[in-house]
């Protein structure tokens, strides 16, 4: 997609945010369910950068549009979640490092589907050059007679180092417009801001609905279900990167290599990390397929859904490895895992990743804002 | 239908009373049926935009402040009424608006602190998390829950009565409905612009104001059922030209324009007619206790039209309005964008400008900003217009409900002749007038409806099993 015709849809998406919140700020009915509506109360205008805000504070719970009286197919044609949903793939897509691979996100689902493509034929093929052959004797386990350990640094460290240099990259520009400010660090009440933020990330505050009792999906009922299995995914998939860390730390702080015993850590870490990384994705997949399709934007279903799928098959590919892993069957699993990893890496900065690296800015901002007096001088009377 | 799979409650409406009323009625073991007549995305009626209800405490509750108490809720009714109003029902109606926000968290409905610009009603209003269309949808839930029937997009033309009872009601699809007992809770008649236009009638300068009112709420209550009922004798309350109108923003859609298109900068500047005149003071009291009487002063002006103006000083100290204002850097040039004479507002803004007393500008009290010589006063909040850029807002009566209903008793039962009916009832805005007979006062619509919506169910399903006995 050309730099133009990028830059005209993300003007589209910021001005239809700010029409709604126009609309929003003169009824506020929805102000109890989040923060998107307090702060928007603290503006009276909604230029570029407070648009982007205000859309990555949105968690698309959908208790605003069921409230709406506003909502279609009344002339104001209120859909916020829409709104915001439509702005924040544009927000990916503009703050993106390098700026260039930022039209991935506009067509993510072929770019999963390459970058998935690619890996698993990389492993593969690497384990047909060194070992000669897919199927071998059994190695009790041992990852490393097929691939040497410092293969798989060299493959999976830069990629890594990249992936949270891109996305640092990313969000500091993000921050920078939507914060001008500045320093998060100096911020009056800071402290206090940064634990409310983080508390407000790792408990989905805002997927409560309000009342804690949920978000809308397939209808205006709440269920707590989206944030139990946002929970479980997101809390999965940082298990088996601990399990990672804590092999890593085993592997060259104390000399103990791989394999690691059922009982031990790294192991332990991985198969509840793992079960979470089955259960999670599952639900959310479910949970996206039956939504309201006026909640969200219907046209970012490939990237939603193309990272829940690889989530789930890391999830997948990881436990059948565990299970079989003292089996012949264990290159092949290995090579398919390890490829299924990779893609999940390689598309970390440009898919639905960045949400949560998004949000999280967002949420400080929020925490940072909410302490500082209005500049409105509104009176009650 | 036969005797055997005949409804217990018909309840005709489908906003918060009708709700109310359905909810009660299934829980006290009524079968029930619901007819609506809007298609389920524009189902509720007025109820969609609505905030809060008005409560009674006498301590502090969840998202309600301090106290307040049954005496102080009457005479805040009795000052806004004139006295227009039912001690016995208005009493009812303040006891039980203590006590029904339990049954109504049952039903799903959450509470908020007041939204933010509300911090004067957050002693004495529960808001609804959301608004009222989420508790309208809450409500719609727990009725599927409990098994009670729901028809949309079926409006009801006509009630068969046999002296003062209820026998069946007809739909505008010909179906003929019969039932042991029904509630009418399907409001007022302002939609039906007819209506309200014979009601208003003609001016002295030959024009018909009405065809330039708008109206805040729902497009479906053409009080058909309330015409066909006084066509039968009803015992009626309340004067058909009397509505409850806000001054809002002429560019506000016809039909559910609702909170947004309110523009509370009035008190801020200079409120103006067609011919750049200013009409009435706009710093009589606080904009809370005074926008509802804007829409009756501007419905008497010449077009039905009136200007709001104000000055780069009032910026950021009102609710930000939906529309945008007109902004000019002069006053002439805001007059041309207006529409309005420019020497005529220039004539009106220096004369008022000129008789400004300026003391200590304070929008939160009563302050000592005001006029001297000068028709109508402004009494304050008086600062010059002198500051660009200028905004002006063109306003129109709005009108949110009306008055003119069936007179009931504590039953809520309907009465032919002073005869109450075994099996008719009232709730909500079709049978207010009873307990608010005019003005009004935030939030007590919300709570006639709950508390006449579910004495009204409690009353139907009563009457309805004794017939089955």
């Amino acid at each position: 997609m050309s730099t133009d015709s990028l830059n005209r849809l993300i003007a589209q998406a910021e001005a239809e945010v700010a029409r709604q919140m126009q609309v929003c700020n003169a009824c506020r009915y929805c102000e109890g369910y989040c923060a998107v509506f307090p702060a928007m109360a603290r503006r009276l205008e909604f230029p570029s950068a407070d648009t982007h805000y205000l859309a990555n504070l949105c968690h698309n719970c959908g208790a605003c549009l069921h409230a709406c009286q506003y909502a279609p197919p009344h002339e104001f044609a209120i859909n916020v979640p829409q709104a915001m949903a439509r702005l924040r793939v544009q927000t990916y897509a503009h703050f993106a490092w390098p700026h260039r691979l930022g039209a991935l996100y506009s067509r993510n689902g072929l770019w999963l589907a390459l970058a998935l493509a690619w890996s698993l034929a990389l492993f593969l093929v690497l384990a047909l050059a060194l070992k000669g052959s897919l199927w071998h004797g059994l190695l009790a386990g041992d990852f490393y007679a097929i691939f040497p350990h410092n293969l798989l640094v060299a493959l999976f460290a830069p990629i890594f180092v990249f992936v949270v240099f891109a996305l640092a990259m990313g969000v500091s520009r993000f921050w920078r417009e939507i914060a001008p400010a500045g320093d998060p660090l100096a911020a009056p009440h800071a402290g206090e801001a940064w634990r409310e933020a983080t508390a407000n990330a790792l408990t989905l505050q805002y997927l409560g609905g309000g009342h804690g009792e949920g978000c809308s999906n397939s209808d205006d009922a709440p269920t707590p279900w989206r944030r139990r299995f946002h929970h479980v995914t997101a809390y999965g998939f940082l298990l088996c990167f601990a399990s990672t860390c804590v092999a890593t730390l085993y592997h060259y702080a104390i000399g103990w290599h791989a394999p690691y015993a059922l009982t031990s850590l790294p192991v332990l870490l991985g198969i509840v990390g793992g079960a979470g990384l089955l259960v999670g994705p599952v639900g959310l997949l479910w949970l996206n397929i039956i939504r309201d399709p006026a909640q969200g934007d219907a046209q970012q279903k490939p990237m939603d859904r193309g990272f829940i799928a690889l989530l789930l098959l890391t999830g997948v590919t990881g436990m059948a490895l565990l299970a079989l892993r003292d089996s012949l069957a264990m290159g092949v699993l290995l090579a398919v895992h390890l490829g299924v990893v990779m893609a999940l890496f390689l598309t970390l900065p440009y898919g639905k990743f960045a949400h949560g690296v998004y949000r999280c800015a967002a949420l400080l901002n929020w925490a940072i804002e909410k302490r500082q007096p209005s500049r409105l001088r509104l009176s009650d009377a | 239908m036969t005797m055997e799979n005949m409804v217990d409650v018909l309840v005709i409406g489908g906003g918060n009373a009708a709700l109310c009323a359905a909810l009660t009625a299934r829980e006290a073991g009524a079968s029930v049926l619901l007819l609506e007549a809007a298609p389920r995305a524009w189902r509720g009626g007025n109820s969609i935009h609505t905030r809060n209800l008005r409560c009674m405490h006498d301590a502090p509750q969840d998202v309600l402040t301090e106290a307040y108490p049954e005496e102080e809720f009457w005479q805040d009714l009795l000052k806004v009424t004139g006295g227009k109003t039912n001690e016995t029902l208005a009493r009812k109606v303040i006891v039980d608006s203590s006590r029904c926000r339990d049954w109504m968290r049952g039903h799903g409905v959450h509470f908020q602190p007041s939204l933010s610009g509300t911090l004067h009603l957050s002693r004495t209003n529960a808001f609804f998390m959301g608004g009222g269309k989420a508790l309208v949808n809450a409500y719609y839930r727990s009725a599927q829950q409990l098994g009670i029937q729901v028809r949309y997009e079926t409006p009801v033309h006509r009630l068969v009565l046999e002296g003062g009872r209820f026998v069946a009601a007809h739909t505008n699809c010909g179906e003929r409905i019969a039932a042991r007992a029904c509630v009418v809770a399907n409001g007022g008649f302002e939609s039906d612009r007819e209506w309200v236009r014979e009601a208003w009638g003609q001016n002295a300068a030959g024009e018909w104001p009405a065809d330039n009112f708008l109206v805040r709420g729902t497009r479906f209550n053409m009080g058909v059922v309330l015409k066909d009922l006084m066509a039968q004798g009803v015992d009626t309350i309340g004067d058909p030209t009397q509505a409850h109108m806000v001054a809002i923003d002429a560019r506000a859609p016809l039909y559910d324009g609702g909170i947004c298109t309110r523009v509370d900068c009035v008190s801020l500047g200079i409120m103006v007619n067609k011919n750049a005149q200013r009409f009435y003071d706009e710093g009589e009291d606080f904009w809370p206790k005074r926008y509802a009487i804007w829409g009756r002063l501007v419905a008497q002006q010449p077009g039905q039209i009136g200007y709001s103006i104000t000055d780069a000083k009032a910026v950021g100290r009102f609710m930000p309005p939906v529309f945008e204002g007109c902004k000019a850097g002069s006053l002439p040039e805001l007059a041309r964008q207006l529409g309005l004479d420019e020497a005529g507002l220039m004539e009106t803004v220096s004369q008022y400008n000129a008789a400004c007393r300026v003391g200590h500008f304070d929008h939160a009290v009563l302050d000592d900003c005001h006029t001297e010589g000068l028709a109508p006063a402004k009494t304050h909040w008086a600062l010059p217009i002198d500051t660009a850029p200028f905004y002006g807002y063109a306003l129109r009566p709005g009108i949110t409900f009306t008055y003119l209903g069936t007179r009931v008793d504590e039953d809520a039962r309907m009465q032919f002749g002073g005869q109450p009916s075994a099996n008719l009832f009232a709730a909500g805005e079709v049978m207010a007038g009873n307990v608010l007979g005019q003005g009004y006062t935030a939030g007590v619509g919300m709570t006639i409806g709950t508390v006449f919506g579910r004495i009204a169910g409690a009353e139907s399903a009563k009457a309805a099993m004794k017939v089955v006995a």
